[in-house]
């Protein structure tokens, strides 16, 4: 049995996502339960699967019995199983934070919500789990081709044009990287990821693969929005109903970040990477741009959408910066940023899509006295802040600090000062939504008037409450996680 | 000089391909209209899977089906991989398509919706109508 849960954890979704196009028709209050129950399906393999991984080391599945490098390989070692648990329980807490505001926006939509919602997270899950380069073209498409889906039941007027730039920018960024693995195929003629690292030190010095990287590289970077490529992430993440958002928000830019580390260690080498091409003083360089034009964009919102959607340009620049630092700090910090900054994001949107079903109204000049009004969200929301800031004891100080050592070592120091630039930019950021909603009177004239109590429902406030628990938790037990899990997978791709 | 010619004429099919990827790179860059733009990015996807297609060929080979016999007849047949053409890539391409189909059906789809909120597919002209909202 055990043997099979890295297939399991992307079956089972996919499974759900089937019965539910049967339950749309047959009857509808089925979706709702079904996708609860294979999202919770996932989730409990995929704690299994890790704490399987973590005792006993890399597990490997062969689909269909078809051994590598004929045949698909699933392979789950440390990062992907951290990540695998990562992506299941934020996708299971979403759909339990969503329930009434899928009821809400998507009346009659909420079916083919529920389904695609599916696909969504078995395209993510199984993007995670694949060892093959092709495999995971395909699955990085199903997430993509959900994602357009579920972006685009938003807001009317925008939400389908915002999808549709979405569509072209991400097309362009997939066929970028099917086009390196064309070039990685021809020049050693297979799809397997371990096959391919083992063969490449054969081919030294060809600018074929070469070219390759660069290719992948770059598709993965506009499907992630790093800084230049950014331009589709605002708008389509903004405008989308909050309940999508909410999901792809935090996890697909994060899921693309752990692609490229795959790349960067179990596809090309490390060797390769820092060696042969060396373009890390470039890439560093455009990550401290992306970081800084992140956080000035983000402030000069007036929207708070906008803004978290610029936090995430911003956020990105982090994971990138930190991976190309080249040492082993600095890929701890991607790494841990990795879980972290899912974490954080998915908190500030469900703050997000707390106001958003309390308020409709996101313009930060509308927050004005929300804090008593809804004082839990905001209680959520400094917390986040702090942890975004990065103040212990929060996760987001400790994998800011790995990242500033990082930096340090590697004599980055352009990359430091944008780090602690845009941690006093994001300090700013948070006050200025804190002084809106604690320390403004409500319309002016009735200040001593309290706003009536008006607070999310209770499904809405447990998922934030839990993640607040997690922000704290995971700034914790962080040495923890780097020790025995970030550690070991990085000591594996150095030799 | 004559041996970028001989490269060139020798890799022909590639060159075919990264002029094919350009045509639809500077329609999806520079055309205005929403269509023509999704024509461009289908234009794009082809040229990637026709690379594909080309990369799998042999000179003086045929399709990947045993000759003579089949069952367990074929199995004793000693199989020579050069005389036969790669049939992989050709396999992944099938994949690729049907990602290309169900990609341009939710643009179509996308621009349906827009078309009914704005009755124009110009950009321009969208982009007007958006800021009038």
């Amino acid at each position: 049995m055990s043997a099979h849960y890295p297939a399991l954890i992307i079956l089972i979704p996919l499974l759900a996502a089937f019965l539910n196009t049967a339950f749309v028709w047959l009857d509808k209050r089925l979706c709702y339960p079904t996708t609860v129950l294979g999202l919770g399906g996932s989730v409990y393999f995929c704690i299994r699967l890790l704490l399987k991984v973590v005792g006993n080391g890399t597990m490997a599945y062969h689909v269909g019995g078809w051994a590598p490098p004929m045949g698909i390989e699933l392979r789950v070692d440390n990062l992907s199983a951290l990540v695998l648990l990562l992506v299941s329980v934020i996708a299971f807490m979403n759909i339990i934070a969503s329930r009434k505001s899928i009821n809400e926006e998507l009346t009659f939509k909420s079916g083919a919500f529920y389904t695609i919602y599916l696909l969504f997270v078995t395209g993510l899950l199984g993007v995670v789990a694949t060892a093959d380069l092709f495999n995971l073209y395909v699955l990085l498409e199903i997430t993509s081709l959900s994602a357009y889906a579920l972006l685009a039941m938003g807001n009317q007027d925008r939400a389908p044009l915002a999808s549709l730039n979405y569509i072209f920018l991400g097309v362009v960024g997939a066929s970028f990287y099917l086009l390196g693995v064309g070039y990685l195929y021809i020049m050693t003629g297979t799809l397997n990821m371990a096959d391919v690292n083992s063969l490449l030190p054969g081919i030294a010095g060809s600018s074929a693969v070469m070219v390759a990287f660069v290719f992948c590289l770059v598709g993965i970077w506009i499907k992630m929005g790093l800084f230049p490529l950014h331009t589709w992430l605002p708008n389509a993440y903004s405008y989308a109903p909050v309940s999508s958002s909410r999901v792809i928000a935090p996890l697909m830019t994060k899921v693309m970040v752990y692609v490229m580390i795959r790349m960067m260690i179990s596809v090309f080498g490390l060797d390769f990477v820092f060696e042969q091409i060396s373009l890390e003083g470039w890439v560093v360089a455009l990550a401290s741009v992306a970081i800084i034009s992140g956080a000035v964009m983000a402030l000069a919102q007036k929207d708070l959408k906008k803004m978290l959607a610029y936090i995430i340009v911003c956020e990105i620049g982090y994971m990138v910066g930190g991976a190309w630092l080249g040492n082993s700090q600095g890929m701890t910090g991607a790494i841990l940023h990795i879980v972290n900054d899912a974490i954080m994001t998915f908190a500030l949107f469900l703050v997000l899509g707390n106001i958003v079903f309390t308020r409709k109204k996101t313009a930060i000049k509308d927050l004005r006295g929300i804090f008593s009004s809804m004082p839990w969200t905001m209680a959520g929301f400094i917390l986040v802040g702090i942890s975004i800031i990065g103040v212990p004891p929060t996760c987001g100080f400790f994998s800011k600090w790995y990242l500033l050592l990082g930096g340090i070592e590697a004599g980055a120091s352009f990359f430091v000062f944008a780090l602690v630039l845009s941690s006093l930019i994001s300090a700013v950021l948070v006050f200025r939504v804190v002084e809106t909603a604690f320390f403004s009177p409500e319309d002016g004239g009735h200040e001593h008037e309290k706003a009536a109590l008006n607070e999310a429902p209770v499904s809405m406030l447990v998922p934030l409450g839990l993640t607040g628990v997690a922000i704290i938790a995971v700034g914790i037990w962080s040495g923890y996680i780097v020790q025995h899990i970030i550690l070991p997978f990085i000591q594996q791709g150095i030799s | 000089m004559p041996d970028l010619l001989t490269e060139i004429v020798n890799k022909y099919n590639y060159w075919l391909y990264i002029i094919l990827m350009m045509i639809g790179l500077y329609a999806m860059i520079a055309k205005n209209n929403l269509i023509k733009k999704l024509v461009g990015m289908n234009i794009f996807q082809t040229a990637i899977i026709l690379f594909f297609i080309s990369m799998g060929y042999k000179d003086n080979a045929t399709i990947p089906i045993i000759m003579g016999g089949h069952g367990g007849e074929a199995a004793h047949k000693t199989i020579e991989a050069s005389q036969y053409i790669n049939p992989l890539p050709h396999v992944l391409m099938l994949t690729a398509i049907v990602v290309s189909v169900a990609t341009l059906g939710v643009a179509l789809a996308l621009i349906i919706l827009i078309y009914q909120r704005y009755q124009t597919l110009e950009e321009d002209e969208l982009r007007m109508r958006v800021k009038q909202k």
